[in-house]
């Protein structure tokens, strides 16, 4: 039995064309960038024709674009760079509850070396507005750091309404890209994008590759110190057959993007009404529209999600959830309490990321298998209608 | 990171439901941690002749539940409360640790079922 692969927002398979890329820059081209021979010099070509892929990808110029380890390594520095850099401006940051651990973390870790952090609040849907935005703004403000799409409920963020505040008040500005790039069009420049994050295996290149993209002009503080590579600013032997096949997955990634994107958003929809339709006390959480093509999340109601997953498993469908149970702790995820779920509705969810080899027969072979995997759970479960602690209101929300 | 016995116990969980009538029956765990266990005993002549559970909870809890109630189910009282979380998790050949307060609930679901029939049984006397 084939795996139905829906966890593609934790990370995708290298497609082959990558794969072929990248190939023969293990064994044939595996000179260092750096070095002045042949080999070397085969190399650089190499890296300076992925830069200039990911650059025509995002709107950028190639000097914009550096290479880093991935997602967390790119936010990393952005954040902890550009905090340094101009903490005699000011030690004010802006994000929202419900970025990604990288991006929460390390503001953690800045609060104890001296910042501020605000973490606006977002709504029910996992929005925030431009005007949130504007009014957290402060003489120390110097930072404004807010995700493209949320990777867990597929929340859209406003990005290019908050990049042109961020230019208006001269203070720079960061999105963790990481989950939109490849699924929505990004252009840095009509954004006003200072920096940004990506990572390669989420659009079906290899793992421990990504990119931070700094506009040309801003200086931020490096994070890895040492050789010369990336122009100083990035320390470190290239990642030389990663920096390929990122260069090839992000090429083809954003080919015919729009049409790509309907084909997800019509699967997306088909999979969540299907759910509706057969499920008696399901949520949407996230929007229904404004929402990454890709992203299902929905909470079901009586039951926790890992039992969820679990079913789901054993029956050859890959999926995630929000609950504590799967994230280690005692928890569930905080992009669902951020958006007003109550604790039991929280462990509930359950996250579908459909991919670009996803078909409409395998949604509806998940349709098919869900609702008795949750009609079974439910029978065993001790919650129902009269013991459960949550209100009914929550179940109305999001449905069309 | 789950034993087969433990998918085995999740997939075909034993002793699920309600008792009507139980001499006992206690609930344990809160949503807010994602776990919650009710199990039901019948008693007769200071032997659980019958036990059933009903758990929101991820799989380990749901597997934990239905050892527990095997484990319990002949036993006398005494014995029933000898019943450890340990023991629990043993039979289920091991649980990821991150997952051994699964089988704390269901030690202490067991114990609560068993109180709450002691609490009849003496306000019966």
């Amino acid at each position: 039995m084939n795996t139905i692969y829906l966890d593609n927002a934790a990370t995708t398979a290298v497609s082959p064309e990558v794969l072929q890329a990248m190939l023969p820059y293990f064994t044939e081209h595996y000179g260092n960038p750096s070095s002045v021979h042949a080999t070397g010099r085969d190399a650089r070509k190499a890296i300076e024709a992925a830069r200039r892929q990911v650059a025509a990808a995002i709107g950028a110029d190639p000097a914009e674009i550096y290479f880093t380890a991935g997602g967390s390594e790119s936010d990393n520095w952005a954040i902890k760079g550009a905090a340094f850099m101009n903490r005699r401006k000011g030690n004010h940051i802006i994000t929202t509850a419900i970025e990604h651990h990288a991006v929460l973390h390390t503001c953690g870790w800045l609060e104890k070396q001296g910042f501020e952090v605000t973490y606006l609040p977002v709504d029910a849907e996992g929005r925030v507005t431009p005007e949130q935005v504007e009014a957290a703004i402060t003489d120390k403000t110097i930072l404004i750091t807010i995700m493209a799409a949320n990777n867990e409920i597929g929340t859209l963020e406003p990005i290019a309404e908050i990049g042109k505040i961020a230019k208006a008040h001269k203070i720079l500005f960061h999105t963790d890209a990481v989950q939109a790039v490849g699924a929505i069009p990004l252009d840095v420049k009509a954004m006003n994008i200072d920096m940004l994050s990506m990572s390669a295996h989420k659009f079906h290149g290899p793992k421990g590759i990504g990119v931070l993209y700094i506009r040309k002009g801003v200086r931020i503080d490096t994070l890895i110190h040492g050789g010369a590579q990336e122009r100083g600013q990035r320390a470190g032997t290239e990642n030389l057959a990663g920096i390929v096949g990122l260069g090839k997955a992000i090429e083809i990634a954003t080919t015919d993007l729009p049409a790509k994107a309907a084909r997800l958003s019509a699967l997306r929809d088909r999979l969540i009404d299907g759910i509706l339709e057969r499920v008696p006390d399901v949520r949407v959480n996230g929007p229904r529209e404004g929402r990454l093509p890709n992203n299902a999340n929905v909470s079901v109601r009586y039951i926790e999600g890992e039992s969820m997953l679990l079913r789901l498993d054993l029956a050859g469908i890959a999926a995630s959830s929000g609950s504590a149970c799967t994230s280690g702790s005692l928890d569930p995820s905080h992009v669902l309490l951020a958006i007003g779920l109550p604790h039991e509705v929280a462990h509930g969810s359950l996250r579908m990321t459909l991919g670009s080899e996803t078909t409409e027969a395998e949604i509806d072979r998940v349709l098919e298998v869900l609702p008795g995997i949750i009609s079974d759970l439910r029978s065993m479960s001790v919650l129902n209608k009269d013991t459960s602690t949550v209100t009914d209101e929550v179940f109305y929300h999001g449905k069309k | 990171m789950y034993s087969d016995k433990v998918i085995d116990h999740f997939s075909n969980p034993r002793n699920v439901g309600e008792i009507e009538n139980a001499s006992g029956s206690g609930t344990v765990g809160n949503p807010k941690c994602g776990d919650i266990m009710k199990m039901d005993i019948k008693v007769e002549d200071g032997i659980i002749t019958d036990v059933k559970f009903k758990t929101f909870g991820c799989g380990a809890a749901i597997a934990t539940s239905s050892m527990a109630t095997e484990m319990v189910k002949g036993k006398s009282i005494e014995e029933a409360l000898e019943l450890t979380n340990q023991a629990v998790a043993e039979a289920l050949d091991g649980l990821p640790p991150v997952k051994m307060h699964c089988s704390m609930l269901a030690e202490q679901a067991i114990h609560a079922a068993i109180e709450d029939y002691q609490k009849k049984q003496a306000a019966a006397q």
